[in-house]
């Protein structure tokens, strides 16, 4: 969109330098990383690796003005990482991210898994996976646990169709669409060995790291204020408690756990709001106290009583 | 002689670029864009074979000709193919916009027939060269 919209302009004679600041500033590109870097905690790898990339198109658009030849780069990615290090997330933004960019034309995001791209009989799975080409085609196309397109006990498997297609598509039509593959680390390391194309057809393979206990207690934070929820001090105190019990149990998601975890709290806050009488502030409503927390099972658990049903919490 | 028919029957025949602004053109409106290949040119002959599903739900052209490179594969060359945009809103639901993308390498044209009838009365009918061989063969 953005080199036509240049290109539409009255033709300057061309300029012996240029500001990449002005650039920048145009693109809108500074809103979106600055919402990045607000709204993503950590993930420092992830938002170095956007920068870059997002660099490397912000000079391409201007070599292009310039006249200098620019081919156009591969941007297929693979988000590989522990659960609930924001993968998906990420995804989302990244469409949007693209589409100012300039480099995808729509900028909307395709998001599938095994069950649409394959078919289920013979013949059902290429035109399934056309389909949803076709779909994603000027946006982005997320593909979440994309190992299990590979089903390597079974040979005969339709997964094996999906891949070629989708391979061939993203060496041949690399201007028209952007595919993200996702999932835990170890799963995509195997896929990606028993499918060497996919790995050198991608470009950026990007690791989500898990997140220390901060940036957990700062992902609750945001998490609260986005429902207009707030912790107490002595609720603070006992989130600090919890996630620090919380880790050291098995099934730990990161992010999603928390997430839960506050669902949770928000029950047992109304359950306590309810059972208490009379007339209560408009500010209790939206304060998640410390008995909301510690009534967790983890936290009644974390001496290592029993964690066999850890993953209910 | 060169067949026209639809919607810029009276310009040549259009590049892939501006094929690809007319599919923008009809994505923009909400418009499904839609295959259609045949051997058959003579005018009335309006049941065309389709090229798989109509597209409703792409939203970027380079789907489309996807399609079309497929179908040009297959078909380019020796068949007409013709891609219609169909407009599903509630009181249209017809057609809005058709044009041919492709036509066979070598169109031998019509033949004009007469049929004298009773009282020197004379019928016509238009009669394409190509279809006096099966389908399929035809070009």
């Amino acid at each position: 969109m953005s080199t036509k919209e240049s290109a539409g302009l009255p033709e300057p004679a061309l300029p012996q330098s240029v500001n990449l600041r002005q650039e920048y500033a145009e693109t809108g590109l500074a809103d979106i990383l600055d919402q990045l870097d607000r709204e993503l905690v950590g993930l420092l790898p992830v938002k170095t690796r956007i920068r870059e990339i997002a660099a490397l198109l912000l000079v391409d658009r201007v070599r292009r003005r310039m006249g200098l030849t620019v081919e156009t780069p591969t941007l297929h990615m693979s988000f590989t990482g522990n659960p609930g290090t924001g993968k998906t997330t990420v995804a989302m933004r990244m469409a949007d991210i693209l589409h100012r960019l300039g480099y995808v034309r729509k900028g909307h995001l395709v998001s599938v898994t095994r069950d649409d791209l394959v078919g289920q009989y013979i013949g059902h799975t290429a035109p399934k996976t056309k389909e949803i080409l076709k779909k994603a085609m000027g946006g982005v196309l997320f593909i979440d646990e994309a190992y299990y397109l590979y089903r390597q006990e079974n040979e005969r498997d339709y997964g094996q169709e999906a891949i070629e297609i989708l391979l061939q598509v993203m060496e041949n039509q690399r201007e028209d669409l952007v595919v993200i593959l996702a999932g835990y680390g170890d799963r995509m390391d195997k896929f990606f060995r028993s499918n060497p194309g996919f790995r050198s057809r991608i470009a950026h393979h990007i690791d989500f790291p898990d997140y220390s206990d901060d940036e957990l207690l700062r992902i609750a934070e945001i998490m609260l204020a986005k429902q207009n929820y707030r912790l107490s001090p002595d609720g603070h105190d006992a989130l600090i408690a919890y996630i620090e019990a919380r880790k050291g149990q098995p099934l730990f998601a990161n992010a999603r756990s928390i997430r839960n975890a506050l669902d949770r709290a928000r029950l047992r806050q109304a359950n306590r709001i309810f059972a208490s009488d009379g007339a209560i502030a408009i500010d209790t409503l939206s304060i998640i106290d410390a008995p909301d927390i510690l009534a967790s099972r983890v936290l009644k658990n974390a001496n290592g009583a029993d964690t066999s049903d850890a993953g209910k919490e | 002689m060169r067949v026209t028919q639809g919607t810029f029957s009276f310009l040549p025949d259009l590049t892939d670029d501006q094929i690809k602004k007319q599919i923008q053109y009809c994505m923009d409106h909400g418009w499904a864009v839609n295959l259609e290949f045949t051997d058959d040119p003579h005018p009335r002959n309006t049941y065309w074979e389709m090229w798989g599903l109509p597209m409703f739900d792409t939203k970027d052209p380079a789907a489309v000709m996807l399609e079309l490179a497929e179908c040009r594969k297959v078909y380019g060359g020796r068949m007409y193919i013709r891609l219609s945009a169909f407009d599903s809103s509630h009181g249209w639901e017809s057609v809005k916009l058709s044009f041919i993308v492709d036509r066979p390498a070598n169109e031998p044209g019509f033949m004009l027939e007469r049929q004298e009838r009773a009282g020197r009365k004379i019928a016509y009918t238009t009669r394409s060269y190509a279809v006096n061989k099966p389908q399929g063969e035809r070009y």
